[in-house]
């Protein structure tokens, strides 16, 4: 009997140790390879900067364009109940499950010269955004449909009674109600935009100073200069873990702030 | 004072509820939970749709033509957990109703040193300040509470019931409350109806709802009676209580100044014979009404209703104008605070 616990534990902690080593070690490894004065030399690249100032810029566009257009969408489904709202909402889920190269044909598909829209967006920083924007927009608007559902709905019928109209409701008393979850969604959209890919390099190809992305940057990298490649990787890491921690204390800060409002209340 | 009128049929999730009733000063709805009570303050507030009419005064707020909308009703609707902006200060949620009278009815509800505060950090009685508040910066026509006491604990509940009373005297405003405890709505209003399965049963005041019930189950909800006095002495562990009507009665319940003594009809007993025992509260009288709700009867003496099986009723002959003695016990009493 104590054999066989003995081996469970073995067995268990073996096997969550080599999880966690498994998951650790790619990312250790990219900073392990270049010691961090060369890093930081191998960031003043060329390729380097120029592929940062694309990624900074349109995915800033992008998110903005998912909060201008997402938000919107995201209360109307949360508040109303309409037939084939169920439908809506798989519209909105269907770019997450969607593999990238195939939203990048879709994109190509609609907005391409011969596409259904025939445009010239296509391989130009615009293609970026839009690409950007199709990908990660679901990560907001679920969390942002979520968000808007959690709001009491007697608050918002309180509102109403109080004589705000649909508009006073909603900046007053919904926004500030569901900014924890936006915050969230917001955080958990910018990192997928920021490693976005696939739909990008079909969508707009990589161009360096117009449309090559840090991730594409990387790609195109690796083969000839791998330090430089593992350098934009480390940025990458950097970045993206900076957000998953700002991600977390959001998610943390939520719920604690009325306990530290009510000490700053009572010691004034 | 203004009058709402409402006339209205809004199906519900198993039934249908249709309300006919005017709100001149302080009406309460009593009935079990899901008897439709809450979705009564929704129609009138706009919150929910209805078919038929409401109107405050000639001022029309729903009829085949007019449909307002509920930021353009004058209502002050308290919601039942007082639905307070967590995210807001006690004087930003004031101020949300509207901002010209804040600093007079902060002072006015007492809330004024709290105007920082959120509203987690309050009581169960403080939120409810606020809430009445809330609705009054908005300067309603009229005033809507649902279930006001209910998110209190029993420990409060007196105070605020007594704090509420005060109030809703000083407001001047046709108020509608909905409760499903029947001792609150006969201690807040002056009109009370009983509403079931969508349907108003009976309206009336509370002493006509306990001595004349129109059915069972009016007679079964609508337990106590509610005697207005004013405590005299403390004695031996016996509360004297003298009623408006000039007697004194004893209670072993403890309370100060303007009370309601409760007792409920089945603890009151009819006899013809005087029997002298000091326990028994004692009350003389010719009986005013004798209502059968099922095999029961109900017999009112003075301001006081007993109910009595139907066998004793016929076997006493007890018929109106007949002069009988009705008692109960100091031990069955209790002492609730009322505003004078």
């Amino acid at each position: 009997m104590n054999l066989r616990r003995a081996l469970f534990g073995a067995l268990t902690f073996g096997a969550a140790a080599l999880a966690l080593v498994f998951l650790v070690l790619p990312v250790a490894a990219i900073f392990l390879r270049v010691p961090p004065r060369k890093l930081v030399h191998q960031l003043s690249s060329p390729i380097v900067t120029d592929a940062l100032i694309v990624s900074a810029k349109t995915t800033a566009i992008a998110q903005l364009l998912i909060l201008l257009f997402g938000t919107p969408l995201a209360y109307l489904v949360a508040s109303r109940r309409f037939r084939g709202r169920s439908f809506v909402v798989t519209l909105i889920e269907l770019p997450l499950v969607l593999p990238p190269a195939v939203a990048g044909l879709g994109l190509l598909a609609a907005l391409g010269r011969s596409g259904l829209l025939g445009t010239d967006i296509p391989f130009t920083q615009t293609a970026v955004v839009l690409a950007v924007a199709f990908v990660a927009s679901p990560l907001y608007i679920r969390q942002a449909i979520a968000s808007f559902e959690a709001v009491d709905p007697n608050l918002v019928a309180a509102a109403r009674t109080l004589g705000a109209g649909p508009e006073r409701t909603f900046f007053h008393v919904v926004l500030p109600l569901a900014r924890g979850g936006l915050a969230a969604g917001t955080a958990l959209s910018f990192a997928r935009g920021l490693g976005e890919f696939g739909a990008t390099i079909m969508f707009a190809g990589s161009l360096q100073g117009v449309t090559q992305t840090l991730p594409l940057a990387i790609y195109s990298a690796f083969a000839i200069d791998f330090d430089t490649a593992i350098a934009m990787g480390a940025l990458l890491v950097a970045v993206s873990a900076a957000l998953l921690i700002l991600l977390k204390l959001v998610l943390a800060w939520q719920p604690s702030r009325q306990t530290s409002s009510f000490l700053s209340a009572r010691s004034s | 004072m203004a009058t709402l009128s409402a006339d209205f049929e809004l199906p519900l999730r198993s039934f249908e509820l249709r309300l006919a009733l005017e709100v001149e000063r302080t009406v309460a709805l009593v009935g079990p939970s899901g008897a439709g009570k809450s979705s009564v303050l929704r129609a009138i507030a706009g919150l929910a749709r209805p078919t038929g009419r409401i109107a405050l005064d000639r001022e029309v707020w729903l009829d085949e033509q007019v449909c307002l909308r509920p930021e353009e009703r004058r209502v002050g609707l308290v919601f039942q957990e007082y639905a307070l902006f967590p995210h807001l200060s006690v004087q930003r949620n004031v101020a949300f109703g509207g901002k010209p009278r804040v600093g007079e009815l902060l002072e006015r509800f007492r809330i004024s040193h709290l105007a920082h505060a959120r509203p987690a950090e309050l009581s169960g009685g403080e939120r409810q300040r606020v809430a009445l508040a809330r609705a009054l910066a908005r300067d309603p026509g009229v005033l809507l509470l649902d279930e006001p006491l209910s998110a209190l604990d029993t420990h409060t509940k007196d105070t605020v019931r007594l704090e509420l009373q005060e109030l809703l005297q000083t407001f001047d405003l046709p108020t509608l409350i909905v409760t499903h405890d029947y001792e609150d709505a006969a201690a807040l209003a002056g009109t009370v109806g009983v509403l079931v399965e969508g349907e108003l049963r009976q309206l009336g005041s509370p002493a006509e709802l306990v001595s004349q019930p129109n059915d069972p189950f009016v007679a079964s909800f609508t337990g106590a009676n509610l005697l207005r006095g004013r405590v005299q002495s403390h004695n031996d562990g016996l509360t004297g209580v003298q009623l408006e009507s000039g007697e004194v009665v004893y209670s072993t319940d403890t309370a100060q100044g303007e009370v309601g003594v409760v007792v409920y009809p089945w603890d009151v007993s009819i006899g013809r014979i005087h029997t002298d025992d000091s326990a028994l509260n004692l009350v003389h009288g010719e009986i005013a009404s004798v209502s059968r709700v099922g095999n029961r009867v109900r017999v009112r003496v003075g301001p006081l209703t007993a109910e009595v099986t139907a066998a004793s009723a016929e076997r006493l002959e007890l018929a109106r104008g007949g002069v009988v003695i009705a008692s109960f016990k100091a031990t069955g009493t209790r002492l609730v605070p009322l505003a004078r």
